[in-house]
Formats: structure tokens, C-alpha cells, sequence
């Protein structure tokens, strides 16, 4: 991906040198394998450390939400898809933002890796040309096909092309054949369970959950200035780790995020203890994609179903 | 200091020895990650381990914990009284545990037990605790222990090291505790040349750790300067910091906590939850002013208390053992090395400190 970082590169200096943006937000290499640091660069010289691989799994969108300067964002499909939510929902302006969109490669699952390796990975050179990932720990060195390894919601990915940009650093790369991609095998699996089987998957799913909230600030939806678990007057959930209050905690906030997610995955990729948090988010977008036909964060010029009135509405309770 | 050695094919003979005076708790696989439980009876803990996912801290100071419950119904005899639940305060072992995390065990202590204030709930299950700890042979690239205060063979907060020579443990007895458990487990077999053989293998466990941090001058920087470091520091710092609490919850010396009543109809508990000093609700006012209002503020206040604030109170070096589980658990890879370091080599003349990755 050297390309894509000299280019992320050339094009930042470029706008700071020009005084288009006050500062351009991209990631850096992170300090351990399988991880990026979001960064931003105010000068040229902080431009230097961008870089562009399989790890830039976070979502940028969250850094922009309610800023006030003129930013560029380095943006694949997801973020960008965020960055129209964020435009519709107010949380940052069109023109406050150069939008320098990555035309993505999917990024790798930091979970799955992990758990595959017989120890602790110590490096990853990632070879573009042949789609191989090499991971090297002590005593093993292994070598993967990237394609086996996606973050799940990259293998289901059908925007791998940003599609709001304001310039984009290389070509755009061919989406997936929707035809050849189930998106919901996985819903459905827990779509036809019996309740008490369903109850059961639900109860293993967020057993591990240490309440750390990495998957909602991860997530360029959740920007409440009071999430409802942290009000206090009324208090609506318990604070421990009770598994109802739990429970409670990640059914609302996929409630919350209906119609509005794009699937990003930055909320499984953050979680430190790798729960499935889309297997409730990707529900939600297949109900939306069913009753409404929608598909968030692709058209700033319709609103989200749920946050819109229509007087002809073919539901007969809402007139 | 008694060494004695356990041959492998002995030692779950002793562990279950063991069982009849202490309930035990240790490391087990779950998944493809360990965490330390409480073992059923015959279980054994998998000291085949590296580390585990989350930390100790949690066999002492539960993430949450009832501290009293009480009856709201007039009925009720007890009605409107504080009662402090049944615990279980009996004689526990941990089997294996890694040096790093026993040391978190002393720097918690240093804020539990002071002469103005004692965690009960704390100290009790601490007393009631023998830790057999387990020398770590195969560090890996996230661990720093030998620069903040711990190693991977360290006794200081044991009460027995096993150090694993292959077919056999060579336990050393540090403690009167450890040393109750190990006639307990009916482990007496004296070792003889021990000395050369741990001494070698501690110099290359510690020769593999390559990590470091830089805390020299940590105490000698003053207070208001690093405090202020904005620029320096704290803005790149805070910038991809998402607040979540995954840092805290993973660090085995972080203790903040917040109290919660619960009421459940007509009875409730008062119970304690792990706090993290990232979330904007840990410093909120009644008033609703909040002095760390911002997350540049609270990313400091976490980093300044475990790298300063800590070291100037009490003189013992960081709040953190080198553990790397914050390193590693991140999810936007801040990493405390780094921080560490900056903070270090910060020179308010020049606004600047060294960035090393």
C-alpha cells in the first residue's frame, strides 16, 4: 500500500500548503501489529508519518463529529458513507470538510489473527501484489491469504469506493458482485432460532461484555453528549455488570444507531474482548433494507426512514 | 529462603492437597484467550500461559461487588437496615500467577491501605490470598516489567515463585504464607544448586524484554509543566483517544470505583463498580459542572496520575507494572510507552519531548 500512503501524503501536504484545510486527519503506524493510530496533521511534517494498510479499520468519521475547522479526511467507502450521516445529522458541514476518499482494499480482522496464530505476533508484512499477509511471531511465521481474514463486514462490503469524495487517491477499485455476497446468512441463522435457543446465543454473546463502551465511542453514530447509560436523573440502566443492565446497554444503542449504521465495523474491531457487535446492528439494517428499501450514508438528499414524517404514509398507526 | 522442588508428575497431586485448605484460583483457557477463575474442584490451572486477557485485579477487587444490601418493606424486620452480605473470606491460593500483575497488587495497596483509609473489602480478601506466582519465561514484545519496577521473575509481592526447569518446579518460599501452603501441598523436597540455574534463567527472560520505558526523570519534572504540555503532548495524545474504559479495566493497578444503590421493589444493594477516570460521568458535579469536561483533560489525568501524581506521593516509581495490556487492548492504540517516554524527556523550554514509536 505504498502508493496509497505517498499519495495520502502528497495530497495532505498539498492542502495544508494551500491553506485548504486546517488539518488533515488520517492514521499512523501504530506501535503493535494489527493496529493504526487515528493522528492528525496540522503541518507538512506530521504528514510524514500518514500511512494507509489493512489495519485503518477505525472509523474517521468519529473524529469530525462537531469540529469547527476546515478538515481533510482521508475517508474509505464506510467513513465516507458516516461522513454523509454526519452532513444529514448536522454534526459537521459539507464544505467544512476535503474529503480525500480511499478506494479500500478491506481491512483485516485484528480478532481472528490474533486467535489464529500459535503465539504472539511480533510483526506483519503485508504483500499486495500476491494478497498475502505474513505474520511472524516468535517461533512461527505464517502466511495467510488476506482474503481469508477480512473483518467480517469487509467481506460483506458492497462500498468499497467512497461514495462522497471531494478527490480520490487512486483508482476506484471494482465493488463486489451483490449476487455472489449473502449479506445476511449470519441474520438469518439467528433469525430462525427458537426463542430459547435465541436467548441462549444473546446470553453468550455478551457475557464477556466489561462494559468499557470502546464499541459506542468507537462509533461515529453514538456522539449523545449524555449517552441514556450515563443519565442519572432518570437513571435507566444499572452500572454493574448485572447481564441485564448489559443486555439493556447493547440492544438500545443498535436501536439507536437503525437506519443510520453503515456497517463500519469500528465497533467489533474496538471491542478489547472481540464481541460480535454487529450481529444486533446488522439486523437493524436488514429490517431498514426491507421495510424501508434503505441504505444509510449514501445520498445526502433523502432523509434516514426514521427520522422523517410522511403524511401518506402506508402505515395506518402513525397517521 | 527455602527452595524446594516439585517435579511435574507431582504437582497436580499437591494442588489437590491444596483443595482441602484453600479454594484455588488460577489461569484457565477460554476461548482462545486465559483468564484467571476460581477452579472447580479437581480442575487444574493451564500454566502453559503467556498471560492472561484481563488482569488479576479482579480476584481481589471484583468489577462489581455488593457492599450491603437493604429492605425497603415495613414488614420486614430488618427493615431500613445496612447489612453487609455473607462473604466468603476463607483461605484462597492463586496458582501461577505472573510476577507483573502480583506487583500491581503492592501499588494498589498503597492507596488501600493508608493510615486515613482502609478498603475493607479490599484488605480482607488481600489477607485472606497466597499468591504462588509463576517466573515468566517468554515475555512477549508488549511487556516492559523490567523498566517500571516489576520483572519477570520478581518476588517482591509473592509468596512463592515456581520457576518452571523444564520436568520440574523449583518453588521458592518467600513467605510464612507461602510457606503454610507449601506443606500444605505437602511439597518438601529441597533443591539443591538451585541458585545458578534460576539466576541464569531469569537473565534470559529478562534479555528478551526489548520494551521499555524512560522514567528517570519523571519526579524531577515539575508538576505544572507536564501538566501544561498541551501541545507537546496531550493534544496528539487525546486526539485519537475514544474515551472508552478498555485502558482502566485492563490495567491491574487502576482501582477507581463508583458506588451505586440499586433497588430492586421493595429491597436493594449498595454496590461498587470499577470506575474509569475516561468516561465524562467519573468527574461530573452535581452541579453539573464538569472540571474534566473534555477528553484532552481526562487522557491526562489517567497518564499524569499513573506517571506523576503517583510518583511524587509516594516515591515508589509508577502506577504500572509493564503488564502492556493497555498497549495491547487499546482500540486506537494509544500506548503508555510512548506517553511514558514523552513525558520524560519533556523540555518546557523547547516544548518539545523525544517521540519514539
Amino acid at each position: 500500500m505504498t502508493t496509497y500512503s505517498d499519495k495520502i501524503k502528497e495530497i495532505s501536504k498539498r492542502l495544508l500548503k494551500e491553506g485548504k484545510v486546517d488539518l488533515v486527519i488520517g492514521f499512523r503506524k501504530g506501535s503493535v501489529p494489527l493496529m493504526n493510530q487515528p493522528m492528525f496533521a496540522k503541518n507538512e511534517g506530521d504528514v510524514d508519518s500518514f500511512v494507509w494498510d489493512s489495519n485503518c479499520g477505525i472509523n474517521l468519521a468519529n473524529y469530525v463529529t462537531d469540529r469547527s475547522e476546515k478538515i481533510g479526511i482521508v475517508a474509505k467507502g464506510c467513513d465516507s458513507r458516516n461522513l454523509v450521516v454526519h452532513i444529514i445529522e448536522n454534526k459537521i458541514k459539507r464544505d467544512q470538510l476535503h474529503i480525500i476518499g480511499v478506494p479500500c482494499k478491506a481491512m483485516v480482522d485484528r480478532h481472528k489473527i490474533a486467535a489464529m496464530m500459535p503465539g504472539e505476533i511480533e510483526s506483519i508484512e503485508e504483500n499486495e501484489a500476491d494478497g498475502t499477509l505474513t505474520v511472524t511471531g516468535s517461533g512461527f511465521s505464517e502466511t495467510l491469504n488476506k482474503a481469508g481474514v477480512l473483518q467480517e463486514n469487509c467481506a460483506l462490503c458492497m462500498h468499497r469506493n467512497p461514495v462522497l469524495y471531494d478527490e480520490l487517491i487512486a483508482e476506484e477499485v471494482t465493488e463486489q458482485n451483490p449476487e455472489e455476497v449473502d449479506q445476511y446468512a449470519a441474520v438469518r441463522e439467528v433469525e430462525n432460532m427458537a426463542p430459547e435457543e435465541k436467548w441462549a446465543y444473546f446470553d453468550s454473546l455478551f457475557s464477556e461484555c466489561i462494559r468499557c463502551y470502546a464499541c459506542r465511542n468507537a462509533c461515529p453514530l453514538c456522539y449523545c453528549p449524555t449517552c441514556f447509560v450515563d443519565e442519572s436523573k432518570p437513571q435507566w440502566v444499572g452500572k454493574s455488570v448485572d447481564p441485564a443492565d448489559v443486555r439493556t446497554f447493547h440492544f438500545l444503542r443498535a436501536y439507536h444507531c437503525a437506519g443510520r449504521c453503515t456497517d463500519c465495523g469500528a465497533c467489533v474491531r474496538s471491542c478489547p474482548v472481540g464481541i460480535n457487535v454487529r450481529a444486533l446492528t446488522k439486523k437493524l439494517e436488514k429490517d431498514c433494507l426491507e421495510n424501508f428499501d434503505w441504505k444509510s450514508g449514501l445520498t445526502l438528499d433523502k432523509r434516514p426512514p426514521l427520522d422523517t414524517f410522511r403524511p401518506d404514509d402506508p402505515e395506518e398507526f402513525i397517521k | 529462603m527455602k527452595v524446594i522442588k516439585i517435579d511435574k508428575s507431582e504437582f497436580n497431586a499437591g494442588l489437590e492437597k491444596l483443595e482441602n485448605a484453600y479454594r484455588l484460583f488460577g489461569p484457565v483457557k477460554e476461548q482462545s484467550y486465559y483468564a484467571f477463575k476460581a477452579l472447580d474442584a479437581g480442575e487444574k490451572p493451564d500454566l502453559e500461559y503467556t498471560n492472561t486477557r484481563l488482569s488479576a485485579k479482579s480476584l481481589l477487587y471484583p468489577q462489581s461487588e455488593v457492599l450491603f444490601e437493604y429492605s425497603l418493606d415495613k414488614s420486614d424486620a430488618d427493615y431500613a437496615i445496612l447489612k453487609e452480605p455473607e462473604k466468603d473470606y476463607s483461605p484462597r491460593a492463586v496458582i501461577g500467577i505472573r510476577p507483573c500483575d502480583a506487583d500491581a497488587f503492592a501499588v494498589v495497596r498503597r492507596n488501600f491501605e493508608t493510615p486515613e483509609y482502609q478498603d475493607t473489602y479490599w484488605l480482607k480478601n488481600y489477607d485472606a490470598t497466597t499468591l504462588v506466582g509463576l517466573a515468566c519465561d517468554n515475555p512477549v514484545p508488549t511487556c516492559f516489567c523490567t523498566s517500571a519496577g516489576s520483572g519477570p521473575f520478581n518476588e517482591a509481592n509473592l509468596d512463592v515463585l515456581l520457576v518452571d526447569t523444564g520436568d520440574a518446579y523449583l518453588a521458592r518460599v518467600l513467605t510464612e504464607k507461602g510457606e503454610k501452603l507449601a506443606d500444605s501441598a505437602g511439597w518438601t523436597k529441597p533443591a539443591d544448586q538451585s541458585e545458578e540455574d534460576v539466576s541464569k534463567r531469569r537473565s534470559e527472560a529478562e534479555s528478551k524484554i526489548k520494551s521499555r520505558v524512560n522514567t528517570e526523570n519523571l519526579k524531577d519534572q515539575a508538576l505544572t509543566s507536564l501538566y501544561d504540555a498541551d501541545a507537546a503532548i496531550w493534544e496528539k495524545e487525546a486526539f485519537s483517544c475514544i474515551n472508552c474504559g478498555t485502558c482502566t479495566y485492563a490495567c491491574p493497578t487502576c482501582w477507581c470505583f463508583d458506588v451505586q444503590d440499586e433497588n430492586y421493589g421493595k429491597s436493594g444493594v449498595r454496590i461498587r463498580n470499577w470506575d474509569s477516570c475516561m468516561y465524562p460521568l467519573f468527574s461530573v458535579h452535581a452541579s453539573g459542572h464538569n472540571p474534566r469536561g473534555q477528553k484532552l483533560a481526562r487522557i491526562r489525568q489517567r497518564f499524569m496520575h499513573k506517571l506523576k501524581y503517583y510518583v511524587d506521593k509516594y516515591d515508589k516509581g509508577i502506577q504500572c507494572t509493564g503488564c502492556g495490556r493497555c498497549v495491547r487492548m487499546c482500540p486506537v492504540n494509544i500506548d503508555i510507552r510512548r506517553v511514558c517516554n514523552q513525558m520524560n524527556s519533556y523540555d518546557p523550554e523547547s516544548c518539545s519531548c523525544a517521540v519514539t514509536s
